[in-house]
């Protein structure tokens, strides 16, 4: 208790926010960016200790901080992490550092932009941190704000019209949540928001209601994941926001909705979980078939890699929604190596762009012989997104196809076929970016420059890691899986988990 | 009506009228004001040259002077809780609502004395002894325990604010014209409401209604009547929909200072003298008086949120924004019980720092434009004043009710209210109606963050309301991480006596 390791993680940011409007316009452009760089580095640190004292046999919440907020209303700051919010947070503290770095070539505005940056990592890692819902609300809607601002602000042609479509979808979705939220804590009495309670209340509530309530919770994070038919927005806000925006956004952003289906709708309601299974399997499954085929379609890259953001979620939800243990553990596999892969697309996308100003797939082409390095990095990146073995994006792909068979046949099968599509376009549009006639405009083009290395490997690296150890991250996923498991469907956590572990796609692949 | 003659009969015969104690400390805030305000006027009538700054200082001591006698006599009093033949309440509900009209009339005069310093701004002294007799009328309103004094309380708030309005252009005489038509006409339905009132109980004074409508001594039907035209009355002063017409146009013409003052403070008043009259003189007929709140906030959330949605001008969408939040309180009075009450004490005083704040900025863009508050003056605000930008931005997003302004804070405490009560669907209505709101906030975010400045347009950025604003600022995020600042006070506040 007397250990303030996540309120540290989670309010250092706002210390930098603090450096960089007293500092006011005494602050150089540099300036700016390096103390922004140098703060999510240390809160990056930070994180790393948090793993350290992070104990993976435990399946419960741990190095919790309790303290009164507002008494009246029973309102708490309670933070504690687990299993599952643990590598969410360690991805956010990785991609914050990556992002800013990335961010060197943005030239307008550059305090507000950092400033929005560190205002949008603290509201992220409370999201992932808090387990009383009226906080996380607030760290949820405050989210909203700096992202808003960096789409609509350094973003492309059409930002304003992408920024505001994210902010009014996502608050109208949130809106259901805080309704239900409100309902949820006037049925417990009135005297707290804090999960595990409310968890108590929602068990004893009729089954009609709590189903009415999962769907309130579902629509607010369909939204953000997004689900299949909510995902309209995410291609514009994607396309027109900046390179670090673009990574944050699908890298972080797109994993609190997930995350929030994960921790609020299945310990909540756990019965309606089970009781939408289906539906909402369907959904995503429709969803991935539905954003790779779309993705296949597109003629921006940018774009593709929004579609193929859609897919792949798709995945993660079809997994958590599967309920065995192969399938959650896979699915929350997936979000830390969707947000690595994706964010490492965006990252190159962001520098092929900066170079060539297209993201035409038809403007570019020959590539490859211009800037080698690059393009080698792009083609270890799709490699990843694609599920290639020995890579991370092959580990949670593989393990929610299997989980995902052992429930229905069908949707297996719909996500093996996606699986192929997804090849498909990331290879065909890499094939189009880097091979073919080289354009005139485009010879001489300068190869990756030193920070730009400094940017992408660790991403890559970290890929190839994750691809190679998956059980880095899996020993400390499936406790906490098991427990999710446990809650929602009891008979799958006593025979499946036993049956198969984990499986170590090193071998296999 | 044959009952009421047969009553006025019997009460006739000559018992001797009892003399009742005055006692006047309860009553030294609205003291201290008015005679701020004659001391003002007198200034005002011998002064050779007046000047703003003796007026400035003149209304400042009189507005401290009835906050301080409001926090220091009032909070802990021991007397009798009814005073001056039970006219007047004492009780820490009016006080905490005296308060904070004293602090908006002094940001509001603070406004004008920097306006009136302007280059060819008009000046006029009888500003401040209005705004100070408004005030007076405001704070006499929250603590009046009889219709006849909240009626009075009403008129002198209202004539002072008609007068007000009117001191600008030539918009403003216009606009002063319709606030004025269309406000003798409720007060005449709210007079008519009293009247209706002692019809139907005998009696105008609140603690009595409530006694003879729970005895069920009185009619039960006139009761009816009465509250119907009550809330006309009230629903004009709190601009509900569907009486809020004169809102856009009165927030629109009238000087910019008069409008950050009587947005903020004649909804603080309306709403606590709708509190005490609602949940204390027409306590037993809850279930009849829910029903019609629930309407008129269903309609104002919806209306204010749309129509601020489509606006092109700053001070008529934070007027119909103005609606949609009476909407929003009313949602939290719909529980009818102390949690509703202190829900909508938050509510109100975040909203006087809001909206305060918010006109505020208002008075300082573009000021050399003909249409200084169009959206085309906001185009780029943040480029030419950033810390303006910065500023209204806080104000919008609380209006908004994002996390982690106190405007967040405001509508959760309001939403759970309704929904403790059964009302979900009101506070779901509520919350989407939100979400439209926070589109018409969101579109003047776009003009002053993504937008090129248009030409040669100056903003006002002198040193005074600038301070002023970021007071406001400040305590817009203060309170919203820090609500217990607030809440631990208004819990002592909530509960009526009676």
């Amino acid at each position: 208790m007397s250990n303030h390791l996540l309120s540290v993680v989670i309010f250092l940011p706002l210390l930098g926010v603090l450096g960089l409007v007293v500092g006011g316009r005494q602050i150089t452009d540099a300036g700016a960016r390096w103390i922004t760089l140098l703060v999510t580095l240390v809160v990056f640190a930070v994180s790393l200790a948090m793993l350290g004292q992070f104990d993976s046999a435990d399946a419960g919440y741990q190095l919790v901080e309790r303290a009164s907020w507002v008494p009246s209303i029973g309102l708490q700051y309670l933070v504690g992490v687990d299993g599952i919010s643990l590598w969410l947070v360690l991805l956010t503290t990785f991609l914050f550092p990556i992002s800013v770095l990335a961010s060197w070539s943005v030239t307008t505005e550059i305090r507000r932009y950092m400033i929005a940056m560190l205002v949008l990592e603290t509201a992220v890692l409370g999201s992932f941190l808090a387990l009383d819902l009226i906080l996380f609300f607030v760290f949820f809607e405050a989210m909203l704000v700096p992202m808003y601002l960096l789409i609509g602000g350094w973003g492309g042609e059409r930002r304003v019209y992408a920024a505001l479509k994210f902010f009014l979808f996502t608050m109208a979705g949130s809106a259901f949540l805080l309704v239900a939220i409100i309902f949820l804590y006037a049925r417990a009495g009135g005297g707290s928001f804090e999960l595990t309670t409310l968890a108590g209340t929602a068990a004893t509530l009729p089954v009609e209601t709590a189903r009415w309530l999962f769907l309130a919770f579902f629509v607010a994070f369909a939204v953000k994941v997004p689900v299949f038919p909510l995902h309209t927005w995410l291609p514009d806000a994607h396309t027109e926001a900046p390179t670090a925006g673009s990574v944050l956004l699908a890298g972080v952003l797109l994993k609190v909705g997930a995350y929030g289906l994960i921790r609020f709708n299945m310990a909540l309601f756990p019965e309606a979980s089970k009781h939408f299974a289906t539906p909402i399997m369907v959904l995503a499954a429709i969803g991935i078939i539905y954003g790779a085929v779309c993705a296949i379609t597109q003629r921006d890259v940018k774009r593709l890699v929004a579609y193929s953001s859609v897919s792949h979620l798709g995945f993660v939800v079809l997994g958590l929604f599967a309920f065995t243990h192969q399938a959650v553990s896979g699915g929350v596999l997936q979000m830390v190596n969707h947000g690595l892969a994706t964010g490492a697309l965006f990252l190159l996308v962001g520098m092929v762009y900066e170079r060539t100003h297209t993201r035409k797939l038809d403007e570019m082409g020959g590539l490859a012989s211009v800037m080698p390095w690059l393009l080698g990095f792009f083609l270890f990146a799709v490699f990843a997104s694609a599920g290639l073995p020995g890579l991370s994006g092959f580990v949670g792909e593989f393990l929610v196809i299997i989980g995902t068979f052992a429930v229905s046949h069908w949707l297996g099968v719909a996500a093996s076929i996606a699986v192929v599509l997804g090849a498909i376009y990331l290879l065909w549009s890499y094939q189009r970016v880097a091979y073919g006639a080289v354009r005139e405009e485009h010879r001489g083009l300068p190869d990756v420059s030193a920070r730009e290395v400094a940017v992408i490997v660790p991403v890559l690296a970290l890929l190839l890691v994750f691809g190679v150890f998956p059980r880095l991250l899996t020993d400390s996923i499936d406790p906490a899986t098991a427990r999710v498991i446990e809650n929602v469907a009891p008979d799958h956590a006593t025979t499946v988990v036993t049956g198969v572990t984990v499986a170590d796609p090193a071998s296999g692949g | 009506m044959i009952a009421l003659l047969q009553h006025l009969a019997q009460a006739a015969p000559d018992a001797p009228i009892p003399t009742p104690v005055l006692e006047f400390k309860p009553i030294v805030p609205e003291l201290a004001l008015c005679a701020a305000g004659i001391l003002g006027m007198l200034y005002e009538a011998f002064a050779r040259r007046s000047s703003r700054s003796v007026h400035l200082v003149i209304a400042l001591a009189g507005l401290f002077a009835a906050g301080v006698t409001a926090g220091k006599l009032l909070w802990n009093w021991t007397g009798a809780p009814l005073v001056l033949g039970d006219a007047v309440a004492v009780d820490r509900f009016s006080v905490v609502a005296t308060i904070v009209l004293v602090l908006v009339a002094a940001f509001g005069c603070i406004y004008a004395w920097h306006e009136a310093g302007r280059d060819g701004a008009t000046y006029r002294g009888e500003f401040y002894p209005l705004i100070l007799f408004a005030t007076a009328g405001m704070t006499l309103i929250v603590a009046a325990n009889d219709l006849i004094v909240v009626f009075l309380a009403l008129e002198i708030l209202s004539l002072a604010l008609y007068v007000l309005t009117g001191m600008g252009g030539r918009r403003s005489s216009e606009a002063a014209m319709k606030y004025f038509l269309l406000g003798a006409f409720s007060s005449a339905f709210f007079l008519y409401g009293v009247a209706m009132a002692y019809g139907a109980t005998t009696s105008t004074k609140i603690t009595a209604i409530v006694a003879a409508l729970a005895g069920q001594t009185g009619s039960h039907s006139l009761a009816l009547v009465a509250m119907g035209f009550l809330v006309i009355g009230f629903g004009f002063k709190i601009s509900a929909a569907p009486f809020h017409m004169w809102t856009p146009d009165v927030y629109q013409g009238a000087p910019t200072p008069v409008v950050a003052f009587m947005s903020a403070a004649t909804k603080v008043a309306a709403f606590f003298a709708l509190m005490r009259v609602f949940d204390v003189a027409l306590q037993p007929l809850t279930w009849d008086w829910t029903p019609i709140v629930y309407a008129l906030s269903v309609l104002s959330v919806l209306t204010g949120a749309v129509l601020a949605a489509a606006q092109r001008d700053v001070k008529r969408m934070l007027a119909y924004s103005a609606v949609a939040h009476a909407g929003f309180i009313l949602a939290g009075l719909t529980s009818a019980n102390a949690t509703g009450i202190r829900a909508a004490i938050f509510y109100l005083i975040a909203y006087a720092v809001m909206t305060v704040g918010a006109f505020g900025v208002t008075m300082l863009v573009a000021t050399k434009t003909d249409e200084p508050s169009s959206y085309d003056s906001y185009d780029g605000l943040a480029a030419r004043s950033p810390g303006l930008a910065a500023m209204m931005t806080v104000f919008l997003l609380s209006l908004a009710g994002i996390p982690p302004t106190v405007g967040f804070i405001a509508k959760l405490t309001v939403f759970g209210s309704a929904i403790a009560a059964g009302n979900w669907p009101l506070a779901l209505v509520c919350v989407l109606a939100s979400v439209i709101a926070a589109y018409a906030y969101l579109r003047v975010i776009v003009r002053m963050y993504f937008r090129e400045p248009r030409g040669e347009v100056t903003d006002d950025r002198s040193v005074v309301p600038q301070v002023a604003g970021l007071v406001l600022a400040v305590t817009v995020v203060v309170l919203g991480v820090f609500p217990r600042l607030l809440s631990s006070i208004i819990e002592q506040a909530s509960i009526l006596r009676w």
